[in-house]
């Protein structure tokens, strides 16, 4: 069952009724969903929720669907991880991964928002639905509208990676590249959204899209026992993921399933592309775009749309935003999966990254419980470990010669005598 | 000199339905002033109380952002095209002051069209999800 939700400009405080829309037409600010709390409160409760489904839907009395939507699709209730052996290796001694990387359908938290989107999309009646995507909004939005029935147009940057188009393409979306970066590919959206009667999941549907971040927000709280982390690691591409984390944190404790706590949201970017923490670490009320240049393509957005509320949340949390090189990206992804073994895309490279220098200067203390958010699956973006590997000549299937291919790498002693198990 | 400028759906309502203008405007400043003098209704909209531009409305010439071109410096040439594009963007919390929409003359209504139509129906008017008469849950 969902809560009574409605549509209010985030400046302005104009109220709309649901509908596709996400520009308010008296201040042209971006509109959001807000939801009645108070309707919410008798449905959304510890053991209703722990009666729901293993998947994003256990929240639903508090996502902006329909109240008699029927999910299809089992996105979130991703793992959170300790992460012991990251921690040791970067000075933290409570630190945890929140892994999206094994998000359903798709390998990343695109399926949340998605889910939501979608939901609505269905709503307004929309047979036909898109998205300017960086890869992963891409991949979720193809999968859950073949899943739904509906026609899909996305429009990407032509230099996506291969894999992020090939699981577009094979759920059988029109896939559109764009001769340009992902804010020349959204600016066009949003020109489309306009003229077309079409469902852009991150342009016109966009208020409902945000909302479906704030699980993430919900799993962490009820997946940490019921209670808040001190802090949150996030990366930020647009700048809504992080700013809906700290909604859902708000929500949780005005309804009473947390106690009251202010948590520290601390932002990641990539050098190449970092007009948020730049922001942030200049005192800016404001976002000076960029033009991006930087291997972590899911984060590449110049312009992005929610950068103002995201510099503020990190702002008003006490927090603070990092960015980091590639090199150090690439780092971090290897790091991350010899360390804790969950391979994570260019994105979750910069989150890794960023908290280790968190860490490295003392913004974050080591006994702190820390959150780091893993929003996407490395397998999408190995182009970036290409060379990193050496392959061997293969070996003869014989035992002498693993031995002497052991010895080559002076590893000979890992070649403990034994074999017969004797219990 | 003529650029043609792209307004958005949102200006709609304060252009009389116009999507699209001709100007002789030589840059951005200028372009803006004639179109408060084209279309006065839209002043109050486009300008904040200091009377600043509103910082979520873009403007791109020909594919780029006019803030990587010299901003308001940047001189119009003859074929330029002007897209005019609000952010797209969302996000907050409940801060205490938020109420929803119970005193909504329009959801009123819309709750009174739904209770006619139940009890047309011979159904109970009761709202689904939270059971009750005068329900602010949905249509």
């Amino acid at each position: 069952m969902a809560a009574a939700y409605e549509l209010q400009c985030r400046e302005c405080g104009k109220r709309y009724s649901n509908a596709p829309l996400s520009i308010c037409d008296e201040c042209f600010s971006p509109l959001e969903v807000v939801c009645d709390l108070d309707a919410a409160r008798r449905a959304f409760t510890r053991d209703a929720i722990a009666r729901g489904p293993s998947s994003m839907w256990r929240y639903q009395a508090l996502l902006p669907v329909p109240d008699d939507y029927v999910p299809t699709t089992p996105a979130g209730w991703t793992p959170l991880l300790r992460a012991p052996r990251l921690a040791e290796r970067i000075g933290a001694r409570n630190l945890w991964l929140k892994n999206d990387a094994v998000c359903m359908p798709t390998l990343s938290f695109k399926d949340r928002v998605v889910a939501v989107a979608l939901a609505n999309a269905q709503t307004f009646g929309f047979d036909t639905v898109g998205c300017s995507s960086t890869g992963n909004l891409a991949n979720a939005v193809a999968a859950q509208a073949a899943r739904l029935g509906l026609k899909t147009y996305i429009l990407v940057p032509s230099d996506l990676e291969w894999a992020k188009i090939l699981n577009t393409q094979v759920y059988g979306a029109t896939l559109v590249r764009i001769d340009g970066n992902y804010d020349h590919v959204n600016r066009l959206c949003s020109q489309i959204a306009d003229r077309y009667n079409w469902g852009f999941v991150n342009v016109n549907l966009r208020p409902y899209y945000a909302e479906g971040s704030k699980t993430v927000g919900f799993e962490i709280a009820e997946q940490l026992g019921w209670r808040l982390p001190d802090n949150v690691v996030v990366p930020m591409a647009g700048g809504s993921l992080i700013v809906k984390i700290r909604k859902a944190f708000k929500e949780l404790i005005t309804l009473g399933l947390v106690e009251e706590k202010e948590v520290r949201f601390f932002g990641a970017q990539a050098t190449g592309c970092s007009p948020i923490s730049t922001a942030v670490k200049s005192g800016a009320d404001s976002i000076e775009p960029q033009r991006p240049a930087t291997i972590a393509r899911s984060l590449a957005i110049g312009n992005p749309a929610d950068g103002v509320y995201a510099a503020r949340c990190i702002r008003e949390s006490g927090g603070w935003a990092e960015d980091v090189s590639d090199i150090e990206i690439v780092s971090a992804i290897q790091e991350l999966a010899e360390t804790e073994g969950v391979f994570t895309e260019t994105a979750g490279g910069v989150t890794t990254a960023v908290a280790a220098r968190l860490y490295a200067h003392g913004r974050i203390h080591p006994d702190e419980l820390t959150v780091a958010c893993i929003t996407g699956n490395g397998l999408k973006t190995t182009d970036v470990l290409h060379g990193a590997y050496e392959q061997h000549a293969a070996i003869r299937p014989r035992l002498g010669d693993f031995e002497s291919y052991l010895a080559e790498r002076h590893e000979e002693s890992q070649l403990v005598p034994g074999g017969e198990y004797v219990g | 000199m003529s650029v043609r400028v792209l307004l958005p759906n949102a200006f709609q309502k304060h252009t009389n339905g116009t999507r699209e203008i001709q100007s002789s405007a030589g840059n951005l400043p200028q372009l803006i002033t004639e179109m408060e003098a084209t279309f006065p209704a839209l002043r109050s909209h486009l300008r904040d109380e200091s009377g600043q531009v509103r910082k979520f409305i873009n403007f791109y010439v020909n594919e780029e952002d006019i803030r990587f071109l010299g901003n308001d410096q940047y001189a119009f040439k003859d074929g330029d095209e002007v897209l005019v594009i609000p952010s797209i963007a969302g996000g907050s919390w409940p801060d205490g002051r938020t109420r929803f929409a119970q005193d909504c003359p329009s959801r009123r209504t819309r709750f009174a069209q739904k209770q006619k139509r139940m009890q047309d129906r011979g159904v109970c008017s009761c709202c689904s999800y939270c059971g009750q008469e005068e329900c602010i849950c949905g249509d």
